[in-house]
């Protein structure tokens, strides 16, 4: 909502201009008696209700998307009522939303998909409706400071990544692979630091230049990222921003490689796409609703990577070599075993200061990562 | 003048027509304009009853429905006022998101110098902060039109692109609070710098400020002589400057006055709602103010039932989405149709048969 109003993004479902549909309209819009039965009861309705928000259009082909094929799945479960709404800034919009849900469609669990939702919108609401399950993805919950009915849940979509790299490493002919990344904060830091330490695991030479674009989704600088990106020499390029589309497309269309973030871009790019770091919420979103339905309380601290199923991978491009399919495979089951480090010692920032001592070791699930402030060596770019 | 004109026709039944004038052509085209989007959903196979009934039911149906739609106006209120009152002068300023931008701002930035003090200091405080910073940015675009012959328009909006880069580079580095992980903001108000609801509802006092703001911009621009001023220079700036009106300093202060209504409604966005500054600040309300203010034919007392009806659209946009399955662009698409319509009718004035004297 930071541009200037453009012509609306879409329209409705393709038009279909056909002379039932004008009828139908037609009696609709005679039919006043339809008006007080239409709107003003609330939906009947037996079973649990939930909602689900987000911040951008949910056919991004990215975060939003990712979220949407969540629910979904959830929409396909049995004695499930979903209500969804999109483009919902991060202002008191979000806490008029939200109790629009609760008040008008009587929901009991809701999942305000992006980050700012949290503080302070969904902590000023939450004690107002002690009934009612606030599910926020990303934010961190803690049990001295925040309400019972909050939980909060994300994925280790950082290990996502350092296959990325992987993938990446084994395709890259000029060794200089590209990130496009949104904002220097902690989560897009440890994705940037994961694809190059996973295409260096390949080729210690390899470097990642990254390029701030300053907003989560602004497409014009997102295809200028990209371009300058390919005009420095980078023939793999992996974003972190809230739509990958116009990376993945810009990318592809200047003849260089991509792997993919937050949903399976496959679609467009077939040849070029190598393989992609997605979310998985179909998973994450159904465990929950399905725990609520049995009465069980869902915990408010939810953790997941690999190997619990909050993240996958897109399946590999064809143009990912037979050694580079080996590796990642094994790496991939190497991960999902558990106790896995991308971020381990001797590790330097790409300032000279050491990060990880020799024999340090960070796990997925180390807290401290969620703090992170550097870009490992190797990465040409500047946190501010 | 209605007195004149009624002497003239000889009729008070007239008088009364002319001053409704201004009032039932917004109206009309209004109602044009929902005919139109009708026939648009009509078109899509959707039933414009059905979502006029939401509408209805989102935005006025109940008292929380009433209550979303207020909390809403409260800010397009302010935003509107930064574009209205320049337009007097004949002025058109889009840049309002930039004022409101850095208002929030240096109201967050205040934070933490003012967390020990009364709120009976500090607020006044943050709230001026926020006015003198949004007066000084609009009334650089005064300053740029009336010094070197800019356009307040373009260099309006391109400060506010500016705006918006300059909270972000703040946020993100030398005000950056160090426990903002994923969301830079800066430090978070102190309780006392906290601005509550308005009694017995759930709208801030944002509203109630934003009330107060468009009745006095319009006791300023149609009672007193500075706006009598602002209006003559507005009509012909030449004809002003020869009566010897102070075209510049008029530019320079309406600018810089509809700058602090929009860096108002910044302060309230971040004592009110956010608590701290941070890139939410930039959420669209500077853009829908144009859309007001326009709809509202720049008249202060106007702006107040055009904010509270777009809010209603905003607030009834998510019942759309849940109960009719439409994208949200839809009522992107109702504004746009509405605006057109009420623009279009601005043709109308005094061509209308039914508003003209007879004889």
């Amino acid at each position: 909502m930071t541009e200037f109003p453009a012509f609306p993004r879409r329209l409705a479902a393709p038009a279909t201009l056909s002379r039932r549909n004008l009828l139908r309209g037609a009696a609709a819009l005679g039919g006043v008696a339809a008006l007080s039965a239409l709107p003003g009861a609330a939906r009947a309705q037996s079973g649990l209700t939930v909602g689900f928000i987000y911040v951008g259009p949910r056919d991004d082909f990215g975060y939003n998307q990712s979220h949407a094929a969540g629910a979904a799945a959830v929409k396909a479960m049995e004695g499930v009522t979903v209500v969804e709404e999109e483009n919902v800034p991060e202002t008191q919009d979000v806490q008029k939303s939200m109790e629009s849900m609760i008040n008008l469609d009587g929901a009991t669990l809701i999942f305000p998909t992006s980050f700012g939702y949290f503080d302070p919108h969904i902590l000023a609401l939450a004690p107002k409706y002690t009934d009612v399950r606030f599910q926020h993805c990303g934010g961190l919950w803690a049990a001295d400071k925040h309400p019972a009915n909050v939980g909060s849940y994300f994925g280790y979509i950082g290990m996502g990544q350092y296959l990325n790299g992987i993938a990446a490493g084994h395709a890259s002919v000029t060794k200089k692979i590209g990130f496009v990344a949104a904002k220097p904060i902690p989560q897009v830091l440890l994705n940037i630091n994961s694809f190059l330490l996973g295409a260096r695991s390949v080729d210690p030479a390899i470097t990642c230049q990254v390029i701030f674009t300053g907003e989560w989704s602004l497409a014009v600088k997102e295809a200028e990222a990209t371009n300058a990106l390919v005009d420095a020499g980078c023939d793999v390029i992996t974003c972190h921003v809230d739509g990958p589309k116009v990376v993945v497309e810009t990318a592809a269309g200047r003849g260089a490689f991509v792997c993919g973030y937050h949903a399976d871009q496959t679609a467009l790019a077939p040849e070029k796409y190598l393989t992609g770091a997605e979310w998985n919420w179909a998973k994450v979103y159904t465990d929950m609703v399905t725990a609520t339905m049995a009465g069980e309380a869902i915990p408010n601290f939810v953790r997941g990577g690999l190997a619990e199923g909050f993240i996958k991978m897109s399946p590999l491009g064809p143009a990912v070599p037979e050694a580079g399919r080996a590796q990642f495979e094994a790496v991939k089951a190497e991960i999902e075993k558990g106790g896995f480090s991308v971020i381990k010692g001797p590790l330097k920032d790409n300032q000279g200061n050491v990060v990880a001592a020799d024999g340090e070791a960070f796990l997925e699930t180390d807290p401290v990562l969620e703090g992170m402030g550097y870009l490992v060596e190797g990465v040409i770019g500047s946190t501010s | 003048m209605a007195v004149v004109e009624a002497q003239v026709t000889g009729g008070g039944a007239m008088a009364a027509l002319r001053r409704a004038e201004p009032v039932v052509i917004p109206v009309l085209a209004l109602l044009a304009g929902l005919a139109v989007f009708a026939l648009f959903l009509l078109t899509q196979g959707q039933s414009p009853a059905a979502f006029f009934g939401y509408v209805w039911q989102g935005a006025f149906g109940s008292v929380f429905s009433w209550m979303n739609t207020l909390s809403r106006a409260a800010p397009l209120l302010l935003a509107a006022l930064c574009v209205a009152l320049p337009a007097r002068l004949g002025l058109v300023v889009i840049g309002g998101e930039g004022a409101i931008v850095l208002g929030g701002l240096a109201a967050g930035a205040l934070a933490l110098p003012l967390a020990g003090v009364p709120s009976a200091v500090g607020l006044p405080l943050m709230a001026l902060a926020a006015m003198a910073v949004g007066a000084v940015w609009i009334g650089m675009a005064g300053a740029l039109r009336h010094y070197r012959g800019v356009n307040e328009t373009i260099s309006s909006l391109l400060l506010a692109y500016i705006a918006i880069a300059l909270m972000n580079h703040l946020v993100e580095g030398p005000l950056r609070d160090p426990a903002s992980l994923n969301k830079p903001s800066t430090a978070p108000l102190a309780d006392g710098l906290q601005v509550g609801m308005l009694p017995g509802m759930e709208v801030h006092w944002g509203l109630a400020f934003g009330i107060l703001a468009c009745i006095l911009a319009w006791v300023v621009i149609e009672r007193t002589r500075w706006g009598f001023a602002a209006r003559i220079a507005g009509g012909n700036v030449r004809a002003a400057e020869v009566q010897g009106l102070p075209v510049g300093r008029l530019i320079l202060g309406f600018t810089a006055l509809g700058g602090a209504c929009a860096g108002l409604a910044g302060f309230f966005e971040v004592a009110a709602v956010h608590g701290s500054a941070n890139a939410s600040l930039a959420a669209g309300y500077g853009y829908t103010g144009i859309l007001i203010a326009f709809l509202a034919r720049h008249n202060g007392l106007a702006i107040l039932p055009v904010a509270v009806l777009l809010a209603g659209f905003d607030a009834s946009s998510g019942l759309i989405q849940r109960r009719m399955d439409l994208p949200d662009a839809t009522m992107q698409v109702l504004q746009g149709i509405v605006f057109m319509a009420i623009l279009m009718s601005d043709a109308a004035y005094g061509r209308l048969p039914f508003f003209k004297a007879r004889g």
